[in-house]
């Protein structure tokens, strides 16, 4: 009789487990994921830019230039790609990759007014309101970075908000790695 | 002043469950019966103030009254009146009213239904609906507000997300909910079981009624989303195991097997502590299911923190809600007592064994989608896990369970011979042959995992067929009385019939569609063709137009099949004015082997050429043929006799004590 109400005590006890996980997972940030597309093509997409910001879209013919690129998945409502929105400002301003921006299930007021406020260094921007695109990029978190090489491959993931730490120690070399 | 009244009745919704969650309660704990009787005017009270709410807030989507904030967010004076309608749920706070308002409903429809419920149980089955409402209003009403007011209004709005401007997707959230609003009922009922420290038979066939409902729009609504997925994204594919997919998945499968273990409740009185728990799990899935979708969690994380009194708030209600259950089902569950006995190879034993698969594969599939969130939690780095990871632990999941699927109906009560079973079985056998060796003849080859496929649909489809004829007598007596004997069968034994075949035709869809999908993407100019297996596409070009609030392009293919004309495919590719956001309608012809797919992309070059892709998807209609046969099988299920007739609780127990037929 004893062992059965113990049984009886397990579905509780796993779900108090559950919901520290969720209680921890409330305060936390993604760091990295590695991806099921590394060293894979990147999808195939093509994304208007954002309404009334009259920058051009974004697209996979973009990422086959025959120059590295960064993309930078980010979202006005997302507050950690606040935080790191200065690092991926200044990346775009060292001019050794393209910054290309996903601005994923976004509003397009929310998203312009939020770039006007701090700065929009993109190249250019796709717009994925539906998330559709991201999906096919396996974005879990946002902010995720992705760095592509010139043939379009990708290379690199970083998942959570990119600090100056994870720009010099591992955005950069990884970029230097692939030009060279 | 419309809006101010829903806002005012939404509190006074709040009010009143409030009420109805303490007096029903207290009346039944202390047996003091006017203030359990106070639950039934209660819920009717309580249905009127949120209907009325719900009107309000229609009526401000229908008038465009862009001085609220959702309505502003999602909608716009150019939007055709059913956009304008669906829109009201077409977002968080209009849909959580949607979600609270058909909670409201269920708890009336047991007011007026269950007049012949022991009062005590009624009591605390509307009062446990009425205290999950107090939750949701007050959700609504602190972090959710839908009746909130934007000064100045703007003068227009920003259109709803035009991916759910499809009447595919303005029906699709309403079934959704029905189905997990629906699994309340079982879940109050299990409560209020855990409360009154008795499970009867009588209160199977009440919970297993409410439990095939919910589990028929489900089936309908994941239906609906799959296939509306499957022509508006323009990708020819049909599930993705998005997490927002995977959300309603979840509950169907705890409520596939609540379902089948209910039926044990019913007719076998044991089970009884299992049943209580599955249906405690299949409601506290939904509402995971509903708030991590709503919340954003599971499609990125940072979501569930931008807002944190919401973030917060969800936490504090499910484990209020589920740990609070659960927590009852510890303290109260071990009393339950179990009568029936059986054998590990009985129907119970094949119900038991349905059940413990389907609750792997829930499991599964929730781990698949929380686990980014465990390991971010324990600091054990980051993994993304798509669908690879579902399609190597889900499919080996679900092959034993189709195997067994089809022997258990063949079993009887108690004790059953599992050789006799399996001797009216070889057919069965051959018909699995059959189906792989008919699908690698019409197919060619294909994935193993696709072979596998038919052979099981064969296999279950068979056995069902198997099934049903030895009901009938077939070969055993005249046609006229095998037909006499099927037109006797309950309702109840079609409906697990249609169930199965359902299923079966199903998986010979899923495994058509997912193992010999042919895709060709390419550049199309006036005059080009492209031939993708007996079909010939011939591009005409394209034209330019407008609808009510899109301008769209029109491509137009004429299709051959081996040179003579078949059909015009005309897709389009819309572009949203407000949004500025494309849609692709892909143009689809349906036939019995397979669906011919177009989607027109953008223009490429300045010669009148556009980026073109078309599919060819085997038997990709089938699965939503099969979806429909499985609903409309529930659906049937529960217009069996034994639950119209309604007999009080009282005789349904001796009911239960007589003999009954197989089924």
């Amino acid at each position: 009789m004893t062992s059965r109400r113990w049984l009886f005590l397990v579905p509780v006890l796993v779900f108090g487990i559950l919901a520290i996980y969720f209680a921890v997972g409330l305060t936390r940030d993604p760091s990295k994921i590695p991806s099921a597309l590394i060293d894979k093509p990147a999808p195939e997409f093509a994304l208007p830019g954002i309404e009334g910001r009259g920058g051009p879209g974004f697209s996979t013919a973009d990422l086959r230039q025959g120059e590295i690129s960064v993309v930078n998945v980010f979202a006005s409502w997302c507050v950690p790609c606040r935080a790191e929105h200065p690092v991926i400002n200044r990346l775009a301003g060292l001019g050794v990759a393209r910054v290309y921006g996903l601005n994923y299930k976004d509003k397009a007021a929310e998203a312009s007014a939020w770039l006007d406020k701090l700065g929009d260094a993109y190249t250019a921007i796709g717009a994925d309101a539906s998330g559709r695109v991201g999906i096919d990029w396996g974005v879990y978190g946002v902010p995720e970075t992705f760095i592509v090489d010139g043939a379009g491959i990708i290379r690199f993931k970083h998942v959570g908000p990119l600090t100056d730490a994870d720009l010099e120690d591992t955005i950069l070399p990884v970029i230097r790695e692939i030009g060279s | 002043m419309i809006a101010e009244f829903g806002h005012l009745a939404l509190i006074m919704a709040l009010a009143v469950a409030v009420a109805q969650t303490a007096l029903p309660l207290a009346g039944a704990h202390w047996g003091y019966l006017p203030w359990m009787r106070f639950a039934a005017p209660a819920a009717a009270a309580q249905v009127l103030c949120v209907g009325l709410a719900f009107a309000a807030l229609t009526y401000a989507f229908v008038v465009s009254d862009f001085s609220l904030a959702v309505v502003y967010q999602n909608s716009h004076t150019d939007k055709p009146l059913i956009y304008k309608i669906s829109g009201v749920w077409g977002n968080h706070e209009g849909s959580m009213l949607l979600w609270v308002l058909i909670l409201s409903v269920f708890g009336a429809a047991v007011a007026l239904f269950g007049r012949n419920l022991p009062p005590s149980l009624k009591a605390r089955v509307l009062g446990i609906q009425s205290l999950i409402a107090v939750g949701f209003y007050l959700f609504l009403l602190l972090t959710s507000n839908p009746f909130a007011r934007l000064f100045p209004a703007p003068v227009n709005g920003q259109d709803l997300n035009p991916l759910l401007q499809d009447p595919g997707l303005a029906i699709h959230p309403p079934m959704l909910y029905l189905g997990y609003v629906g699994f309340s009922m079982a879940f109050s009922f299990a409560i209020a079981a855990l409360l009154e420290g008795r499970v009867d038979a009588a209160w199977g066939r009440w919970v297993r009624p409410w439990t095939l409902a919910a589990w028929a729009f489900l089936t309908g609504g994941i239906a609906l989303g799959s296939w509306w997925a499957y022509y508006e994204l323009g990708w020819g594919g049909w599930w993705f195991w998005d997490p927002v997919e995977n959300a309603s998945f979840i509950p169907w499968l705890a409520g596939t097997a609540l379902l089948h273990s209910a039926t044990i409740v019913e007719k076998r009185d044991t089970m009884k502590g299992w049943t209580i728990f599955l249906a405690i799990v299949t409601f506290s899935l939904s509402l995971l299911g509903t708030f991590l979708v709503r919340s954003g969690v599971l499609t990125s994380v940072h979501a569930f923190a931008t807002d944190p009194a919401r973030g917060v708030f969800i936490l504090m209600l499910l484990i209020v809600v589920i740990g609070g259950s659960l927590a009852l089902f510890a303290w109260r569950g071990p009393g339950l007592r179990n009568t029936g006995v059986f054998q590990p190879v009985s129907r119970e034993g094949a119900l038991l064994f349905n059940n413990l698969i389907m609750t792997t594969a829930a499991a599964t599939v929730l781990l698949g989608t929380l686990y980014p969130l465990f390991l971010d939690a324990l600091d054990a780095g980051k993994i993304s896990v798509g669908p690879p990871f579902f399609e190597k632990t889900f499919i080996p999941i679900m092959i034993p369970m189709v195997i067994a699927m089809a022997v258990g109906p063949m079993l009887s009560w108690k004790r059953a011979d599992l050789t006799g079973a399996m001797k009216r079985l070889w057919l069965a056998l051959a018909a699995a042959l059959g189906g792989a060796g008919l699908a690698f003849a019409g197919l060619g080859t294909g994935p193993l995992v696709g072979l596998v496929g038919f052979a099981l649909a064969g296999w279950l489809g068979a056995a069902t067929l198997i099934e049903l004829a030895g009901r009938a007598h077939v070969g055993r007596t005249s046609a006229g009385d095998s037909l006499r004997r099927l037109g006797r069968m309950p309702r109840a034994s079609w409906g697990m019939t249609l169930g199965h075949l359902g299923l079966a035709i199903a998986i010979a869809g899923m495994a058509g569609a997912g193992g010999w999908k042919i895709e060709s993407i390419q550049t199309m100019k006036p005059g080009d063709a492209v031939t993708i297996g007996p079909y010939t596409y011939a591009f005409e070009g394209a034209s330019e137009g407008s609808g009510p609030n899109y301008d769209f392009t029109r491509g137009r293919f004429t299709v051959t099949h081996d040179g003579t004309p078949y059909a015009v495919l005309e897709p389009e590719n819309r572009r949203y004015t407000v949004r500025s956001m494309p849609t692709t309608e892909a143009a689809i012809r349906t036939t019995w082997l397979g669906d011919l797919y177009a989607v027109i992309g953008d223009p490429e070059g300045s010669a009148g050429a556009y980026v073109t892709r078309i599919y060819w998807n085997p038997l990709v209609a089938w699965m939503w043929a099969g979806a429909i046969l499985m609903a409309f099988g529930a659906l049937l299920s529960l217009t069996d006799r034994r639950y119209r007739v309604g007999a009080p609780a009282r005789r349904h127990a001796q009911a239960a004590a007589r003999p009954q037929p197989a089924e």
